[in-house]
């Protein structure tokens, strides 16, 4: 499961202004200064390029015809190009019925996961109770079994309860892997409401309960919308347990197509593959981009509250 | 917010939550319940019953149906009396090592480069870099397949009519185990480098300037200030950081099966997560070196997780 399973501690929004450097204090250290800058500068330019290079490459592949791809020399621009590639794939009906599957774990997943997580993360930043410290180690010991450790046991495990190839079954192995991280990150987000807010509204006057929703529940919801993204993403992107629980090419899921699209076009036409791949990531880095800096902040200060 | 949420007025113990008494106990185990039952079945039973099968001959035969044999430590016996075992443990090391050392230094580079460079340069780097950290995994893999392509990959072009190096035009990367191991890394490294990126370049923020000006005033060089402040102070999101590539490194699995599919020797190809999976037919030899594998990530991070304990109050 824990191929994507980075966003531990996150990075930081684009546009956060650095507090770089220490004050200069002679002209020539300025324009010194300046010119390492500027190279510097270009160096991060030429870095961001090559990184993203494989993705660009993707993307104009894509939309390439296959003699152009099987030319001499590369196209490097989509100039001129074909949306036929496109069109193959989606045309093919194995990529809704995967799209299908991938959605309806993914939907399983997220729902199950939420609100089991947000109960435990309730009880262990909100109470006190024997076995709760031991709980939370467990919780962090959990998160460190590889799946690639497991994963034969689990597929004999489902298999012997019948739910081998079946949603619920790739459901259940992903609730249990995106679990752990899931309470461990609510739990800092719950954490940081300060039940004093909670204690105020009951003084004038709400239930507990009502306390709860009106006041905390709102409070909670960036953490509950980070937490889901993460899920999401890891749910969406996993390969490994898929592979081990959907042996049943009806049962694929959107990475597995992936894959057997590539194993049966690697020779021959990597332009529908390239069309595939983009049609599965796009929306997701997408989608990644987009929330990204809204989950930062978040996931910072749950995971620095700990 | 939430580093700044005191529990009980002026108490500065934030990690222990205030009790309520009007609660009966027994509804607080209640909200465990859920969370507890799906990580028990799909995670806790497995794991036991793995460990329990890795001291049973668990075959075929079983599978249909035949009890399955007590063996005792026969399953662990075979695995590391093979040599074979052994070659591929020590390659899984190797290459763990190799891609969190090389994963760190690109990465911790790449972080103190977002922080001297100016706004649109770092702008341009942070962007292109969460590109590459939201690609979904399978479809970077088929990517560099596509770029790594013998026939027609971007890279042997380069090489060949850029470079001036003929014999690359028609070259075949993951044939050789070696070059293999290359690819696969240059793979792994692309997609953990924005985490590891992103994270130091956050501790990096938390360095108070003031700092940093009091030890420029006393006449601390570049140099030192960078190994004498800045890499103690972000000592602990280095350790976690590391701790965790170590991690994802050593499981590796995915990148290695789906280069083996595209038709790279197996057996010289193989690290644990993939050798695991070639014994998907004999569950007690699985469940043995899953155990075994799962020791060697306790020892390769076991010192680490205790720091981290110690210093993280639950």
């Amino acid at each position: 499961m824990s191929t994507v399973s980075a966003p531990t501690t996150l990075g930081v929004p684009a546009d956060r202004p650095t507090k770089v450097t220490a004050t200069r204090s002679s002209e020539s250290g300025r324009s010194q200064t300046s010119r390492s800058r500027r190279l510097l500068g270009l160096l991060a330019i030429v870095v961001a390029v090559a990184w993203v290079f494989p993705i660009y490459w993707m993307i104009n592949s894509a939309f390439q015809p296959l003699n152009k791809l099987q030319a001499e020399n590369p196209a490097w621009l989509p100039f001129g190009g074909t949306v036929a590639n496109f069109r193959q794939v989606i045309n093919d009906g194995t990529f809704w019925q995967a799209m299908r599957t991938s959605l309806a774990v993914v939907v399983i997943v997220l729902i199950a996961a939420l609100i089991f997580a947000f109960l435990a993360a309730l009880a262990v930043s909100r109470f006190r109770f024997k076995g709760r410290k031991s709980f939370i180690l467990t919780i962090l010991v959990v998160q460190m079994i590889p799946a690639e450790g497991l994963f034969i046991s689990q597929y004999q495990v489902l298999d012997g309860w019948g739910m081998v190839n079946k949603i619920s079954g790739l459901a259940l192995v992903y609730t249990a892997a995106i679990l752990p991280f899931t309470i461990w990150m609510l739990r800092g987000f719950v954490a940081g409401v300060p039940i004093e807010l909670e204690e105020a509204a009951m003084v004038d006057g709400l239930s507990r309960v009502g306390a709860f929703f009106r006041i905390t529940f709102p409070l909670l919801a960036p953490g509950l919308v980070a937490a889901g993204v993460f899920g999401f993403l890891q749910a969406w992107n996993e390969y490994t347990l898929a592979l081990v629980v959907m042996t049943d090419p009806a049962q694929r899921t959107l990475p597995l197509w992936l894959q057997g699209l590539v194993e049966s076009n690697r020779a021959t036409d990597w332009g529908v593959v390239m069309a595939g791949s983009a049609l599965i990531a796009i929306p997701v880095i997408v989608f990644f981009l987009f929330v990204q800096g809204k989950m930062t902040s978040g996931l910072v200060s749950g995971a620095v509250k700990g | 917010m939430a580093a700044t949420a005191p529990t009980v007025s002026g108490t500065p113990t934030p990690s222990v939550p205030p009790t309520r008494r009007r609660r009966p106990k027994l509804g607080v185990y209640s909200l465990l319940v859920p969370a507890s039952i799906v990580i028990g079945i799909a995670l806790g039973y497995p794991l036991v019953r793995q460990f329990v099968i890795s001291f049973q001959e668990f075959g075929l035969k079983q599978q249909f149906g035949a009890p399955a044999e007590w063996v005792g430590l026969q399953n662990y016996t075979d695995l590391l009396t093979d040599s074979y075992v052994w070659t591929v443990i020590g390659r899984s090391i190797a290459f763990c090592l190799v891609n969190a050392v090389v994963t760190m230094l690109i990465g911790v580079s790449l972080a103190v480069l977002m922080q001297r460079v100016g706004r649109s340069a770092r702008i341009t780097l942070q962007v292109s870099l969460l590109l590459a950290w939201g690609t979904p995994v399978l479809a970077s893999m088929t990517v560099w397949q596509w770029l790594f392509d013998t026939q027609n990959g971007v890279i042997n072009w380069v090489l060949s009519n850029v470079l001036g190096m003929d014999s690359m035009a028609q070259h075949s990367w993951i044939i050789e185990p070696l070059s293999f191991f290359f690819v696969a890394t240059v793979i792994v490294v692309w997609m953990s480098v924005p985490f590891v990126a992103f994270s130091v370049y956050a501790g990096l923020l938390q360095v108070p300037s003031e700092t940093m000006e009091a030890a420029q005033l006393d006449g601390a060089s570049a140099r030192q200030r960078f190994w004498g402040i800045t890499i103690p102070m972000i000592r602990p999101v280095l350790s976690i950081v590391l701790l965790l590539q170590v991690i994802w490194d050593l499981k590796v699995f995915t990148q290695i099966y789906v280069l083996q599919r595209a038709g790279a020797p197996t057996r010289d190809t193989n690290l644990l997560g993939t050798l695991i999976y070639s014994y998907s037919k004999e569950f007690g030899m699985a469940g043995a070196l899953a155990t075994i594998m799962l020791v060697l990530t306790l020892a390769l991070t076991g010192f680490y997780i205790r720091q981290m304990l110690k210093e993280d109050e639950l």
